[in-house]
């Protein structure tokens, strides 16, 4: 299936963030790689310094401001840019996408139709309204071939060359063939999965309970606490996750449980930093004005609340959280409420 | 009533359509068919290649030659129908004899034993499929379904002996046309199609028979389950209408891999296709939501094959038309309904017979039919390529966002146009999905799918407590609904169908907008108006009430799948 051709062929990285960066570092060691900035100034330092969001960029990455350039001469794309800015990124994109291409994105966040993102109005929203990156690729451009990247990877780790492991998932075999063949390296394990989907909820759902982790972390508490976070935590995550149409199987592998784990116990990961920063009493908006890059499970938790509240069922942690971070609750007094919440049975969904 | 903002769809019943072709050298059946030895030939070599290749190992391919044989072994047993040529013990046993002296030892030898077998039994699947197409046998067919339908029509509208003879009305004022019939005519010229309609009743396949000919359209070929072939009056239409035979007993792979084959040749033929993607009739009455995919890759592996063997052009193209079939009446909805009732496992039905299993009770239906107000609707869908965008008057495929579309490039990796049926097998998936959104899309509401719906959920709400199969259990003087009280939910729920059809999520028959009052007398007259034991009719008091409740359910399931159960 493959051929020589492909080993030529650049591949892209569209956004320059500190993941997007570990990405096209990784994809670096087989293929030369376009990383693509939107911000002309931001290519133009990577070219100068040779750096980026704290990493040296491989000799092999070559950063650029033409999306055209990355469309048409790139077959695989890997989009990596925050959930709030991707539909205009690929609606730009979508001008250079044919059906051949590949696309496999690294964003764990979720899309609402309409205006309301920009409100974070998410008032009586519906199933329909919510859509993974796989989903708005697909609703905003001709690309069929979509995969997602999702695991335990921790973009500072990555850059100082450590053991790690993805998996690709997509509905298509060669997607994911693709996708191990380029990622693949002596230190970089990649698998590959059948649930889009499932895979896509792994990794939006994660970052709720990373914030939670945080928090906890923040006031104090040591590893019963956050066992005890993640293990709970991991269940909301299935009930969820189900709902939106995943299968439970995806949230204990590598992307679901691996996951959890790795951003639950990193100081590095934005969305548990956000959390142990409001449990130290800090504002919501005082703690995002100060942050490079977006925590994706803010905006998780905003959707998920009120998706739960339209269908009228329970996630009590995504629920306690969401008070805290519209000041309605102290996080000392969410962790009280989440302590009282009744749980008879430990695991039933298996 | 809530206001309309898009135009209903005017009918013209007096509308003729020009043949698109000027004779019927031209068209690809008949070309078909007057090359009909080699085209087997060909399906043949083609099954038997593909087999090979999913068959690598001499002990695979004998284990498949051994499964085949005593599957089909049972069948004769178990399931033998009129319609089974004579010599098919004999076929068998002879398999197994000729399977039995393979000697395995001699590797080269028993690979040739096995490979012979195979051809075989891949020659006469396609012998026994494919369809015996004559132009002479199809005119006729056309002439009587014209002739004769006029006749009776004419005569139960007009009355009396002279009305016979009279012209005045034709199978148009039966059979309503609406949707894109240029785009599918200037299409057809320009492409091959494969039109995919819903399928509710047996009749369905005459009504479309009736519908591509008068569309001038050259006959299309079409899957035709063998079990319709054992009822002469229908063996002798499916045979002339070019349809092709599906035996749904066999199951076993070579068997299916020959109906593939047959489809797919067919398409890069040129040859004009129907699949009811749906598999069977609807049996709960409601639209398809899920389909069989078999057939459907069919289309897009020919679409592919054509891209790879010849030049580039839209003439290689092959476009997809969703056609809903709306019916007042089907025929058999008591039985279908209990059959899924049956099989959804709760209640022990005694199992009728197939109504249209008798020629005589399909004249009698036909008669009834025609001498009876009730109408059909055909809609015909907006033309797609076989990837879900729509396509325009001249072919050419444009996405959601107004870009045109390369279809080849769905096949294309490393530019070069590659083979990978996982690829196609999610293609598959992709347009079946579209396909049930489009089949929402274009369903035309009538009265007698609007009226039974609100009746049903008006019951389900007042005894929410039970079940469904308690509910369709409920004796029949527990089940009358207050007219006043219907008649406001009715209106409630109309203007939210109208606010659907405003939206663009459905098709409405014009009928829909006229006075309240009429528009449920017309549903509760027409909804299933020839069953002995009616769904709905008036009392006495004026107020709503069923004979039948099963049945009922039946029609009211059309109206699934557009979430106005919260609106009762």
């Amino acid at each position: 299936m493959t051929s020589k051709n492909t080993f030529e062929r650049p591949v892209g990285v569209v956004g320059a963030g500190s993941f997007g960066t570990a990405v096209a570092n990784l994809l670096a060691k087989n293929s030369k790689v376009y990383l693509y900035a939107r911000k002309p100034e931001v290519s133009e330092e990577m070219i100068r310094t040779g750096k980026n969001a704290d990493q040296v960029l491989d000799k092999n990455v070559f950063p650029t401001n033409d999306l055209k350039k990355v469309g048409e001469e790139c077959q695989v794309i890997f989009p990596v840019v925050p959930s709030a800015n991707f539909r205009d990124m690929i609606r730009q994109l979508s001008e250079f996408i044919r059906p051949y291409h590949i696309l496999i994105h690294g964003t764990k966040g979720l899309n609402v139709k309409g205006d309301r993102a920009k409100e974070n109005d998410f008032r009586g929203i519906n199933d329909d309204d919510v859509l993974t990156m796989s989903q708005l690729i697909r609703q905003e451009s001709l690309a069929v071939r979509i995969g997602c990247l999702a695991g335990p990877n921790l973009s500072h780790e990555l850059a100082e060359g450590q053991p790690a492991a993805t998996v690709v998932a997509s509905y298509f075999d060669e997607v994911i063939a693709e996708g191990q063949r380029l990622l693949r390296s002596d230190l970089f394990q990649v698998y590959g999965s059948k649930d889009l989907i499932g895979i896509e909820l792994t990794g939006v759902l994660k970052n709720i309970i990373a914030i939670a982790a945080g928090a906890l972390r923040g006031m104090g508490y040591g590893e019963n606490a956050r066992s005890l976070l993640i293990s709970r935590g991991m269940i909301e995550m299935v009930y969820i996750g189900r709902m939106l149409g995943a299968n439970a199987q995806a949230f204990l592998g590598l992307a679901g449980v691996g996951d959890l784990v790795a951003t639950c116990s990193s100081n590095y990961s934005r969305n548990f930093t956000v959390g142990l920063r409001l449990a130290n009493g800090e504002k919501l908006e005082d703690i995002e004005a100060t942050m490079d890059e977006i925590a994706e499970g803010i905006n998780t938790i905003r959707i998920v609340k009120n998706l739960m509240e339209t269908k009228k069922l329970r996630a009590p942690i995504t629920e306690t959280l969401y008070k805290v971070i519209n000041n309605q609750m102290t996080m000392d007094e969410a962790l009280k409420l989440l302590m009282k919440t009744p749980f008879s049975i430990d695991v039933e969904f298996i | 009533m809530e206001k309309l903002t898009r135009h209903l769809k005017e009918i013209d019943t007096k509308k003729v359509y020009e043949p698109i072709h000027s004779g019927k050298e031209e068209w690809p059946v008949f070309r078909m068919a007057r090359n009909r030895k080699a085209f087997i030939d060909q399906v043949t070599k083609e099954t038997f290649e593909r087999i090979l290749k999913m068959k690598p190992t001499l002990n695979g391919l004998i284990e498949e030659l051994e499964t085949t044989r005593y599957r089909e072994k049972l069948r004769i047993k178990n399931n033998p129908w009129k319609v089974d040529p004579e010599d098919e013990l004999d076929f068998w046993s002879n398999v197994k004899k000729r399977l039995l002296a393979i000697d395995q030892e001699q590797k080269d030898v028993a690979r040739k034993q096995a490979k012979d077998i195979l051809y075989d039994i891949i020659d006469r699947y396609s012998n026994e499929i494919a369809g015996n197409f004559k132009s002479s046998h199809y005119k006729l067919a056309r002439k009587i379904v014209k002739f004769g339908f006029a006749r009776l029509l004419n005569a139960a509208r007009i009355g009396g002996f002279k009305a016979l003879f009279s012209n005045k009305y034709t199978l148009q004022d039966k059979i309503q046309l609406t949707g894109e019939a240029e785009q599918l005519r200037k299409l057809a010229k320009l492409g091959t199609i494969v039109m995919v309609p819903t399928h509710f009743s047996n009749l369905d396949s005459i009504t479309l028979g009736w519908a591509i000919h008068s569309l001038g359209l050259p006959p299309f070929i079409y899957g035709a389950g063998l079990n319709l072939f054992n009822i002469d009056i229908f063996a002798y239409f499916m045979n002339s209408l070019g349809a092709y035979k599906v035996d749904r007993r066999k199951k076993n792979l070579i068997y299916l891999e020959t109906l593939k084959t047959y489809s797919s040749r067919a398409i890069r033929y040129g040859a004009h296709s129907l699949f009811f993607p749906g598999g069977t009739r609807s049996r709960s009455g409601r639209m398809e939501d899920r389909l069989k995919l078999g057939l459907l890759s069919t289309a897009i592996e020919a679409q592919r094959i054509n891209y790879q063997e010849k030049a580039e052009g839209r003439q290689n193209k092959i476009f997809v038309f969703p056609v809903v079939l709306n019916y007042n009446f089907v025929l058999e909805a008591p039985s279908l309904i209990r059959d899924y009732l049956l099989r959804k496992g709760q209640e022990r039905y005694y199992l009728e017979q197939d109504e249209f299993s008798k020629s005589n009770k399909i004249i009698s239906f036909l008669f009834k039919f025609f001498t009876k107000g009730s109408s059909i609707s055909l809609s015909i869908g907006r033309g797609m390529d076989l990837f879900g965008n729509y396509v325009d008057e001249e072919g050419r495929s444009i996405d959601d966002n107004g870009q045109h579309v390369n279809t080849r490039d769905y096949f294309i990796y490393n530019d070069e146009i590659t083979t990978d049926l996982q690829r196609e097998g999610e293609y598959t998936r992709m347009l079946s999905n579209r396909l049930v959104k489009e089949y929402h899309r274009i369903n035309r509401v009538f009265a007698s799918h609007l009226v039974p719906f609100v009746f049903f959920e008006m019951l389900r709400k007042r005894y929410r407590k039970l079940d469904l199969f308690s509910l369709l259990r409920l004796p029949l003087d527990e089940v009358e609904i207050e007219y006043s009280e219907f008649r406001a939910t009715f209106d409630r729920v109309r203007d939210v169908v109208i606010g659907l059809f405003n939206e663009g999520k459905l098709d409405l028959a014009n009928h829909m907008v006229e006075d309240l009052d009429e528009v449920i007398n017309m549903g509760v007259e027409n909804v299933g108006m020839y069953h002995s034991k009616r769904p709905l009719i008036k009392d006495k008091e004026g107020n709503l009430t069923s004979q039948d409740l099963i049945t009922l359910y039946y029609y009211r399931n059309r109206m699934d799948g557009y979430d106005l159960e919260k609106y009762i």
